[in-house]
């Protein structure tokens, strides 16, 4: 049987932890989905070595595991005067890679909204930047918003890999728990539930905001 | 940074080692995954009753963890109960169970795509069930899977890496090795291991596109 002490009485390290998760997946989400847009934006803009920035990019980092790129940011910077510590660098690692996957999601967006409302709205004399903005942009996000969940749900859960860079997340605190209870196995069931308590919701909200679009197609 | 010190023979063998054993790691994690991913997509598609509820909260639970989690939970917690794995067996146990949960989810809807008509023409045509699905509604079903089943490889090629945590000599634990000696080959020797990770990925990705357009 699970020893529930161990929950009550490290609640605070446990809390601690799922707030940082939290904290860590929600700036991960702005920033990459600010910076997804944007580099959705460079793969369809009318000017072609802008097209190929958005390529590259996201052609290499969805490609490169994450790991890779905290481990970069973490150890490999320092050596040419950058210096990171363990949260910064998770997640601006976080953010670099998710950015790619959302850069995808976007432009699959903005591609199913139809060639002819762009048209329509430079001939009535709105810049590029402006149809992108007023008239693209808004209606592909109905589309993009179940996959950005799907983002969001693997960005809480690739948030762990802050443990790595002894970060303070979820994982990590469990880890901390354990080494100071000798307990692991109920510590990580434990810390297990605090993550579903997270995932479990917003799964359960993608598919159902992914059944009211295929319905409302 | 120091390019020339990095890259000898040696680092490039050790490096090329790693990658021998991520790639290992992932082809017998892809293969178990698939076999017990099967079996489970089935059984839910099928709808056995209680067996294929209790299939769905397990897949749910896995597929809603950190894969990291599950590496740590599968080292470090099941010796707790007695169950002991190599490093290489724990490696290849955790990913498994995580790839097996994604998979058997790409089953079940590749499955679940293909027209109830057809299963009602292939039983009136005197066909038995089992006969049915075997000989109308997988091969087409296998078609639509293979493409994100590829995409599923990428993903375990790149998530073989966390093993680091454990231990495991793959690419990541090797690239890491040779930094502790020198911090000026950190950045060559990360540099070589994203470009290995890459060409496989990019490659695969490539591949993956390519027969979706084919299925589509």
């Amino acid at each position: 049987m699970l020893d529930f002490s161990i929950l009550t009485e490290n609640w605070d390290m446990y809390i601690e932890g799922f707030i940082n998760t939290i904290y860590i997946s929600v700036i991960g989400l702005i920033g990459s989905f600010v910076f997804g847009t944007i580099l959705a934006v460079f793969r369809i803009a009318p000017f072609k070595p802008l097209n190929w920035i958005g390529t590259i990019y996201v052609e290499f980092f969805r490609n490169i595991p994450l790991l890779i790129i905290a481990f970069f940011l973490f150890t490999a910077l320092p050596t040419i005067g950058i210096q990171l510590d363990g949260f910064k660098a998770g997640t601006l690692a976080l953010i670099i890679y998710t950015s790619a996957f959302i850069a995808e999601a976007v432009r699959a967006g903005i591609l199913s909204v139809p060639k002819g409302q762009t048209e329509a709205a430079r001939s009535s004399g709105l810049t590029y930047i402006q149809t992108m903005n007023l008239v693209v942009l808004p209606q592909a996000i109905k589309i993009v918003i179940p996959p950005l969940g799907n983002q969001f749900i693997n960005l809480v859960k690739n948030s762990s890999i802050l443990t790595i860079l002894a970060a303070g997340d979820l994982m990590y605190q469990a880890d901390l728990i354990s080494t100071r209870t000798f307990v692991t196995f109920d510590v990580y069931i434990f810390v297990a539930l605090f993550y579903l308590v997270l995932t479990i919701p917003l799964s359960t909200g993608v598919n159902y905001l992914e059944k009211r679009l295929a319905k409302s197609n | 940074m120091d390019f020339t010190g990095a890259y000898t023979p040696d680092h490039l063998k050790f490096l090329f080692d790693g990658f021998l054993i991520t790639l290992k790691i992932a082809v017998i994690s892809i293969i178990a995954s698939f076999v017990i991913a099967a079996i489970v997509g089935v059984i839910r598609y099928t709808k056995i009753p209680v067996v294929s509820q209790v299939f769905a909260v397990i897949v749910e639970v896995i597929r809603n963890l950190p894969l990291l989690l599950i590496i740590f939970f599968t080292f470090f917690a099941l010796p707790e109960i007695g169950i002991e794995m190599s490093i290489e067996m724990a490696a290849i146990v955790a990913l498994t169970i995580f790839e097996a949960a994604m998979i058997s989810e790409i089953i079940r809807s590749g499955l679940n795509s293909i027209d109830k008509g057809q299963i009602e023409a292939g039983r009136s045509s005197g066909l038995t069930y089992v006969q049915t699905l075997w000989h109308i509604v997988l091969p087409q079903a296998l078609r639509r899977m293979v493409p994100p089943i590829v995409s599923q490889f990428i993903s375990l090629l790149k998530d073989t890496s966390l093993a680091v945590v454990i231990a495991l000599p793959e690419l990541m634990h090797n690239a890491q090795v040779i930094n502790a000696q020198n911090v000026n080959f950190i950045i060559p020797i990360f540099i070589l291991a994203a470009l290995m990770y890459w060409v496989v990925n990019y490659v695969l990705s490539i591949v993956a596109r390519r027969l979706e357009l084919k299925t589509s």
